[in-house]
């Protein structure tokens, strides 16, 4: 819906001198101003500027502080300040050289407590790391103040509990923030907080005639508490000295009143992914505009993106040990989304589109900000080739198929987390983490016992008792068990999310979208390729059970062989397609909160090996405990015909069917990219468009020795910025467990000689 | 327990290391007897075997017994799956876009695809006809067996010189050198353009007067658009041991960066542009 701005011709002169276009004068439109006043860039990277000592000083005072993080699993945190937009000082890195400013806390690494989303998980945090929570902060939760995470349980039924508690349904967001909501940062720069505030009034105003029923109330209450919010960030923006009540009238105030937006939200929501939505080319408008007013250079325009990515590189949250065990590496999914395609066929690619790669370069490999290219074989050369090179040098970028993404969501599509796309500021998403397909696949066989503990957790079925698997009757037998999964799980996270808006409403990233938003309830599947390859093996190879004195199967004899999800072979790819149509059929039987569009995704992040240990032996002869495939990806060395084969299997994967996404994780050896630079670069530009254009969703690409990942986990002091790509993110491969980097090194590289 | 999915598939580094898939099994034709290849394996390969992402084909069966050999699973032509010319055209079909997309073609490989001239020949030819850049690679040994018109339908020869010196070769190999350098010389009189490939074996390959032998008869060929020198590794060790074969070169290392960097430098003093 478009709101008349009432205040924006007044405020906007100065500020938006030389800029075209007119729909976004008079209404709430990022994508349009973008659109109409953004300078494509086709050439090569060869403008760009190194990092200036300025930039490496900021930055150097920052990593002299990481080690000391890495070893004692966070640097500090304040234990007795509940955060909020304005709950703490301002804090610096290095206050005379930084050019963007900006700290979560009052100092650098310093994390906060977040008690709104639970006050277990803010206790259980501070305990594995020697802090205790203020006692004040204690009373208030306990005794007058409700959390997201009590709220929950107090709603959970036995059956959600059950399955939660086996590990079918896992990871989900009710003990801490669920995260994925971008809020339109942008908007702060391009309109400033007053006009926002105003069009938001409008809003509001919008409901004055709606008769008073449950949801227009809750609708007025959230809009009232977004408008807060805005001025919150208005105050906050001043203790720094700034004024972000008008519009941003540089480049640097651009990157700042957008950098404090996000700020807002990174102060009062630890959500799983806090990702920044699609802001390089919006940038870029400012920045351009500034090189030709002669008040910057290029030196001064790298600096700035640099200095705003060094702030984005130091988000931080407290989270616990369990919840680290699942995405491990301390991640925060800070996802930038570069590139695609114009729906004009232009390219928007922009010259900071570059500059925020080129951080990887000035400032070193980071898993921070999850730097995103949004890939179509019509981007122009010289970026490609720009982020294969950087891809070859950093392992820090993944890929998404835009033209997947732009006839779904369109040209001012971010991405949310890993793989999660909506058109920024337009659609909010409901994240629902994932359910374990492959022991769904056990409680079909064993007729919902669980097959570790021999708890009745599914319904209970007729348990399959021939000697032999047959598929026709497991089959059948998973598709009732899907069907119960399906119901407890839409069940769990319409509880979840009802508490969640509730108890931990994300009011500042709320403001910053368009009301009514557009809502999904992104559900999700992990352990795909473990539960095709056990069908498969039932169908082709032959698969005797073995059963424990209770008659539970607890084992399987695989008797011959059989085609492996991962090397183009349509008799399993086929059963890969058919589940994941089926869970999405099925989860799209039960409705859902806010009548939020049901959507699943194919992605683990770095809990396939949390996945994997809480799943016993599986009919595709893979054991107890062993990690699940990443994401979508094959299982580790069944691909047996070479990286394009195996992605092509994945590729096969209906997006229409997971439009949440689908994650693929691909490993290469330098080598097995060709020889040499400039031919490793064309080859896998040539891999990403042949990828692409095949219809695979996504990839991230890491380009290691295994040599050189066996030696950091020996000598981790030797490799502080040693960053992999892992279903969806990069992490410090230094700071995964043990456990995961074995995960990692054991993964299916595609090397050849 | 048996199952196909063996956990250390590729990352020995060695191809080709797994049997042909599904869809290149035998069929029963009709009318004239199908045109049928012994077949180890195929896989989708990146920037090793020709320029860009190629569908390799390796046949089986090789007339020569490499010391350093990393595919002795490819000797014998009846360790294959016979194949039609047909199926495998199928398989290769679907790659086609993609090859054409990311830019690249197919390679025939092996074992010995020269050993199989006729079906080697069919499936370069039917690959031209898709538009997929071709390519051979072969040690050159069975050259004769290569028609004009086969080699017509060849964008690029991969040639394998595993030696300079005949003596050495007949050590290294167990055949003659002669057939090779002839090959060699008749695809520059057709102009064909080649890629000398050349492996790197400490104590073996890496003598002086080898090497410069090999740069010299090189440089003298004007088709001759790289020297792919090719450092030994020794990755295929579980694949003898697998065989039940005594593996040939015990306690060879791999060429130090030194002495791989001699050697590329003593091909472009030739003249020539290694990779």
């Amino acid at each position: 819906m478009s709101i008349t701005l009432e205040v924006g011709r007044v405020a906007g002169e100065g500020a938006w001198r030389g800029f075209r276009g007119g729909v976004w004068r008079s209404a709430i439109d990022v994508r349009d101003f973008v659109h109409a006043n953004y300078t494509p860039y086709t050439g090569d990277e060869s403008f760009l500027a190194g990092p200036t000592e300025r930039t490496l000083a900021v930055w150097n005072r920052l990593t002299a502080l990481f080690p000391e993080e890495r070893a004692r699993g966070i640097y500090d945190v304040d234990a007795s300040t509940p955060s909020s937009i304005t709950s703490h000082a301002p804090g610096y890195i290095d206050r005379d050289r930084e050019l963007i400013v900006g700290l979560q806390t009052d100092a650098p690494l310093k994390r906060a407590i977040m008690p709104n989303g639970g006050l277990r998980m803010v206790e259980n945090g501070l305990a594995a790391y020697g802090y205790t929570l203020g006692p004040q902060v204690r009373e208030i939760f306990t005794k007058y103040r409700k959390t997201h995470n009590a709220g929950v349980f107090d709603a959970y039924t036995p059956r959600i509990r059950a399955a939660r508690r086996s590990g079918v349904i896992t990871g989900l967001p009710d003990a801490y923030g669920r995260g994925r909501i971008i809020g339109d940062y942008r908007r702060v720069a391009l309109y400033g907080v007053d006009q926002l505030i105003a069009a938001k009034k409008a809003e509001l105003a919008t409901l004055d005639d709606a008769p008073s029923r449950e949801d227009v109330i809750r609708d007025r209450e959230e809009l009232a508490e977004q408008i807060r919010a805005l001025s919150e960030l208005a105050q906050m923006a001043a203790a720094y000295g700034f004024d972000v009540s008008a519009p941003a009238t540089t480049a640097q105030e651009a990157i700042q009143w957008l950098y404090f937006g996000y700020l807002a939200a990174v102060k009062e929501q630890n959500g799983a992914a806090m990702s920044l939505g699609r802001t390089s080319t919006f940038l870029d408008v400012y920045l351009q505009r500034d090189l030709e007013e002669g008040t910057i250079d290029e030196t001064r325009a790298q600096e700035l993106v640099d200095d705003f990515v060094i702030k984005l590189r130091i988000v931080r949250f407290l989270r616990t040990p369990e919840y680290d065990q699942l995405f491990s590496g301390d991640p925060t999914w800070v996802t930038e989304s570069i590139g695609g395609m114009s729906s004009d066929g232009r390219p928007l690619v922009t010259r900071t589109s570059f500059r925020f790669l080129q951080t990887l370069h000035n400032l070193g490999p980071a898993p921070e900000p999850n730097l995103t290219v949004l890939w179509s074989p019509d981007l122009p050369e010289g970026f490609k080739r720009f982020c294969a090179r950087t891809s070859i040098e950093t392992s820090s970028i993944q890929y998404e198929n835009d033209g997947l993404l732009l006839p779904v969501s369109g040209d001012d599509t971010a991405i949310a987390c890993c793989v999660s796309a909506a058109p920024v500021g337009r659609q909010m998403q409901f994240f629902g983490a994932r359910v374990n397909l492959a022991k769904t696949l056990l409680y079909a066989i064993n007729g919902g016992r669980d097959e570790i503990t021999g708890e009745q957790v599914g319904p209970a079925l007729p348990p399959l008792t021939g000697e032999y698997l047959s598929y026709g009757e497991v089959a059948a037998a998973l598709d009732r068990m899907m069907d119960w999964l399906a119901e407890t799980y839409v069940d769990a996270l319409n509880v979840i999310h009802y508490m969640h808006d509730k108890y931990a409403y994300e009011r500042i990233e709320m403001a910053l979208h368009d009301y009514p938003v557009k809502r999904t309830l992104a559900c999700g599947i992990a352990g795909l390729s473990v539960a095709a390859d056990s069908l498969s093996a039932i169908r082709y190879g032959g698969v005797r059970v073995v059963r424990d004195e209770t008659g539970l199967a607890v084992d399987y004899v695989v008797e011959g062989d059989y085609p492996a999800f991962g090397n183009d072979d349509d008799r399993v790819d086929s059963i890969a397609v058919g589940l994941v149509r089926s869970f999405m059929e099925k989860i799209r039987g039960y409705p859902s909160y806010r009548g939020a569009e049901h959507t699943q995704s194919v992605l683990t992040i770095t809990s396939n090996v949390v996945y994997g240990r809480h799943t016993g032996n599986t009919p595709d002869g893979r054991r107890a405990g062993e990690p699940f495939a990443p994401g979508a990806n094959p299982m580790n060395g069944r691909d047996r015909h070479g990286m394009v084969a195996s992605a092509l299997s994945v590729a096969k994967l209906p997006y229409d069917q997971a439009q949440d996404g689908i994650s693929l994780t691909s490993t290469v050896t330098p080598g097995g990219l060709g020889r040499g630079t400039a031919e490793r670069i064309s080859n896998l530009v040539g891999v990403l468009d042949g990828y692409f254009d095949a219809g695979g969703f996504h990839m991230n690409v890491n380009v290691l020795n295994r040599d050189v990942l066996l030696e950091a986990m020996e000598h981790p002091e030797k490799y502080p910025q040693l960053t992999i790509r892992v279903s969806g993110y990069a992490v410090n491969f230094v700071r995964l467990t043990r456990e995961q980097q074995l995960d990692v090194i054991n993964r299916t590289f595609h090397g050849s000689v | 327990m048996s199952s196909t999915a063996p956990s250390t598939a590729r990352s020995d580094g060695t191809r080709p290391g797994r049997p042909a898939g599904p869809g290149t099994g035998p069929t029963t034709g009709r009318g004239t007897a199908p045109l049928t290849g012994s077949v180890h394996s195929w896989d989708i390969s990146t920037g090793v075997d020709g320029p860009g992402t190629r569908f390799v084909v390796f046949t089986a069966g090789c007339p020569l017994r490499c010391l350093y050999c990393h595919n002795p699973d490819t000797w014998r032509r009846r360790s294959g799956t016979p194949t039609t010319a047909e199926e495998l055209m199928a398989r290769i079909a679907r790659y086609r876009r993609f090859i054409q997309v990311a830019g690249g073609g197919v390679t025939v490989s092996g074992g010995e695809p020269l050993q199989q001239p006729a079906f080697t020949a069919e499936i370069l030819r039917r690959c031209r006809e898709l538009g997929l850049h071709t390519a051979l690679d072969t040690s050159g040994f069975l050259g004769d067996r290569a028609t004009d018109a086969m080699l017509a339908d060849t964008d690029l020869v991969l040639l394998d010189v595993k030696s300079w010196d005949p003596a050495l070769y007949r050590r290294l190999t167990g055949g003659d050198l002669a057939p090779t350098l002839r090959f060699a010389r008749r695809l520059a009189e057709l102009g064909r353009p080649a890629w000398i490939r050349f492996v790197l074996v400490p104590g073996l390959t890496d003598l002086e007067e080898n090497v410069e032998g090999l740069a010299r008869f090189a440089a003298a060929l004007p088709n001759v658009e790289h020297i792919d020198v090719l450092p030994y590794h020794r990755m295929a060790e579980g694949k003898y041991a697998a065989l039940g074969l005594p593996y040939p070169l015990p306690g060879v290392e791999p060429p130090d960066a030194g002495l791989l960097e001699r050697v590329h430098a003593r091909f472009r003093d030739h003249g020539l542009d290694t990779r």
